[in-house]
């Protein structure tokens, strides 16, 4: 079974039909939310998976929305880096649909948050999916304005007060991005990716281009939290509910803010020695400045958002090398935090969902109580903390080979750094919160539910799995297929150009 | 080349609404402002000289007009930022509701 060009609008259609209907039926029908979020979520994921099984058997696909011809229409684009990002998304969002079966109990009017999860969701395959700078900054915009709903969704104090800086300083990037688009399309006349792609190529760069690249720089930069622009982050993810959390950090400020920078600049605008060491100094600064922060954190869900700008630091500093190889990494990065780093924030709603708070100082112990918890949590942080055989140990081992064999040492031996720093924070979880003597007042708490426990042992299962996509047979039908997309560069006009012409 | 130093001035005017009120409100205007600047500033983008607006006609000739797409595209950016003002006041309603005050100074549980 594969794609046709046509059926390329479902990725967005599918989760905004969702949307919809769980905002008129939800209300009514008390089970429906909770089936249609994993019904959507999981039909997508599967159309994802038949994505890549398309970009390997016939290339790339274009689709064209209301039978204007790209580049005067808008377009949808299917490559190699895109199905890469729509599995990695939709992965993700159903283990965490299934996982706010239970957790969202607690919360009243669950259709509200199925609704704008739904629509979030539609967002971030919007971005992914789309072939046109102004559409993906529309896209962009749902997912970001149903992401600040979502994190003030418990209308507490804290809650309201994340939410209002998260955004407005998110709306500030957004204005950001827009403003490059403006420049961008003054320069080039055209909103088609592909078209001003080769536009700039025919042209050359000028002082204009310079300018586009910093604003884009500064606008996807504030959206993916990279260090400078990270103040938000800490504040926003810890506050929404766990699933949320999870999301955000795990998918969301990749789809939003890594995807579309890499896109923008490897494939429109073509990456040059500046930008490339622009972007490999902004990722180290993440790295090593939010690992630093996390080790003091007692909040565990803070403790695990400062982890994210660290590991968010990785993932740009991996692509920002420029070499294949360092792509690869950087991708598989990527692939492997949303997996772990939303199982960690599952784990987290989970021990929040039975004790009732996050404190790791209050914690202790818990492993006797909840041993399924404790088992996947100990997964997640090997994971993250990089030890082999788990995925992280790969990802990151294939960064800094790649850092090296470019001759950066320097950058390598933050990564080693920067990875030791992670391990001692993830001790520090563990210790605290699972391990050591169970405290009386946490004697009495159960394991929680079934659903959840299957949503974490799902992620866990492919924490422990995900290493074998190094291997050739997976590699060259999902990684390395993403990696060639950006390898190519600013051959993107061409390919895709050749494509509409057909 | 008057209008456009005139935009950059009403975007830094709400750029700078943004870094250093301490009302709520007055940050929810900045943005706004800054909001209208970048869209204005798109529209100016596409404005030529003595142009006319882009409507067809088997009758007139094709000459002068300005760029329709930006207008159409702006159109959509100011519903986004419809969308966004509409939000950011209802968090300012319920952070009021919550804290009493809109100074942010005030309101700063979140730290660390």
């Amino acid at each position: 079974m594969i794609l046709q060009s046509t059926s390329l609008p479902l990725f967005v259609v599918l989760p905004l039909a969702g949307a919809f209907l769980v905002s008129i039926a939800g209300k009514k029908i008390k089970a429906f939310p909770d089936l249609m979020g994993s019904l959507t979520t999981f039909c997508v994921l599967v159309l994802s998976l038949v994505a890549v099984r398309t970009v390997n058997v016939s290339g790339v696909l274009v689709s064209s929305i209301g039978a204007w011809k790209p580049p005067i229409g808008i377009a949808m684009v299917l490559d190699g880096l895109t199905a890469f990002m729509l599995v990695t998304v939709n992965l993700v969002a159903f283990a965490i649909a299934v996982f706010a079966i239970d957790y969202m109990e607690k919360f009243t009017s669950k259709w509200k948050f199925y609704t704008l999860f739904l629509l979030m969701l539609a967002g971030m395959n919007g971005v992914v999916i789309s072939g046109d700078i102004f559409n993906m900054f529309v896209f962009l915009e749902i997912a970001s304005v149903a992401s600040y709903a979502l994190v003030a969704f418990g209308t507490e104090r804290q809650e309201l007060e994340a939410a209002f800086k998260y955004a407005v300083m998110s709306t500030v990037g957004s204005l950001f991005i827009l403003l490059a688009i403006v420049f961008l399309y003054s320069y080039t006349s055209s909103l088609n990716m592909a078209d001003i792609a080769g536009v700039l190529l025919e042209k050359g760069t000028g002082n204009i281009v310079l300018m586009i690249s910093v604003l884009f720089i500064m606008g996807f930069g504030l959206k993916a939290a990279l260090v400078p622009f990270h103040a938000w982050l800490p504040d926003a993810h810890p506050s929404a509910p766990a699933p949320i959390s999870a999301m955000l950090s795990g998918v969301l400020i990749k789809s939003l803010g890594v995807y579309a920078l890499v896109r923008i600049f490897f494939s429109i605008i073509g990456l040059t020695p500046e930008i490339s060491s622009i972007l490999m100094s902004l990722g180290v600064l993440s790295m090593v400045i939010g690992v630093c922060l996390a080790i003091g954190q007692w909040d565990f869900k803070r403790l695990l958002a400062y982890h994210s700008i660290s590991q968010i630091g990785y993932v740009v500093l991996g692509i920002g090398l420029g070499t294949p190889l360092g792509i690869l990494g950087g991708l598989f990065h990527l692939l492997n935090h949303s997996l772990f780093k939303s199982l960690l924030f599952l784990n987290s709603g989970a021990v929040e969902y039975s004790t009732g708070t996050r404190d790791l100082k209050k914690m202790g112990g818990l492993a006797k109580r909840m041993p399924f918890t404790s088992g996947t949590c100990l997964t997640a942080s090997m994971s993250i903390a990089g030890i082999p055989p788990f995925n992280g140990f790969w990802s990151k081992l294939i960064i800094i080979l790649a850092a090296v064999q470019a001759g950066r040492y320097g950058f390598a031996f933050w990564a080693v750094l920067a990875s030791l720093l992670t391990l001692a924070s993830f001790m520090k979880v563990m210790k605290y919160a699972f391990f050591g003597q169970l405290r009386e007042r946490w004697s009495q708490i159960k394991e929680v539910p079934m659903l959840m426990r299957l949503s974490m042992a799902f992620l866990a299962l492919l924490c422990v799995l995900g290493g074998l996509l190094c291997l050739p047979q997976f590699n060259q039908i999902f990684l390395e297929q993403a990696a060639n997309v950006l390898s190519e560069g600013t051959e993107y006009a061409s390919i895709i150009l050749q494509r509409i012409s057909q | 080349m008057l209008v456009y130093l005139l935009c950059l001035l009403l975007f830094s005017i709400g750029i700078y609404c943004i870094l250093r009120k301490r009302n709520i409100i007055k940050i929810i205007v900045g943005v706004i402002i800054s909001e209208y600047a970048v869209n204005m500033f798109f529209v100016l983008v596409a404005y030529r000289m003595e142009g006319r607006s882009p409507v067809f006609s088997p009758e007139s000739q094709i000459e002068n007009m300005v760029d329709a797409l930006p207008q159409a595209v702006v159109l959509t950016a100011i519903v986004i930022g419809l969308a966004t003002t509409a939000l950011l006041i209802a968090l300012a309603m319920r952070i009021y509701d919550k804290y009493g005050t809109f100074d942010i100074t005030k309101i700063r549980e979140l730290r660390g």
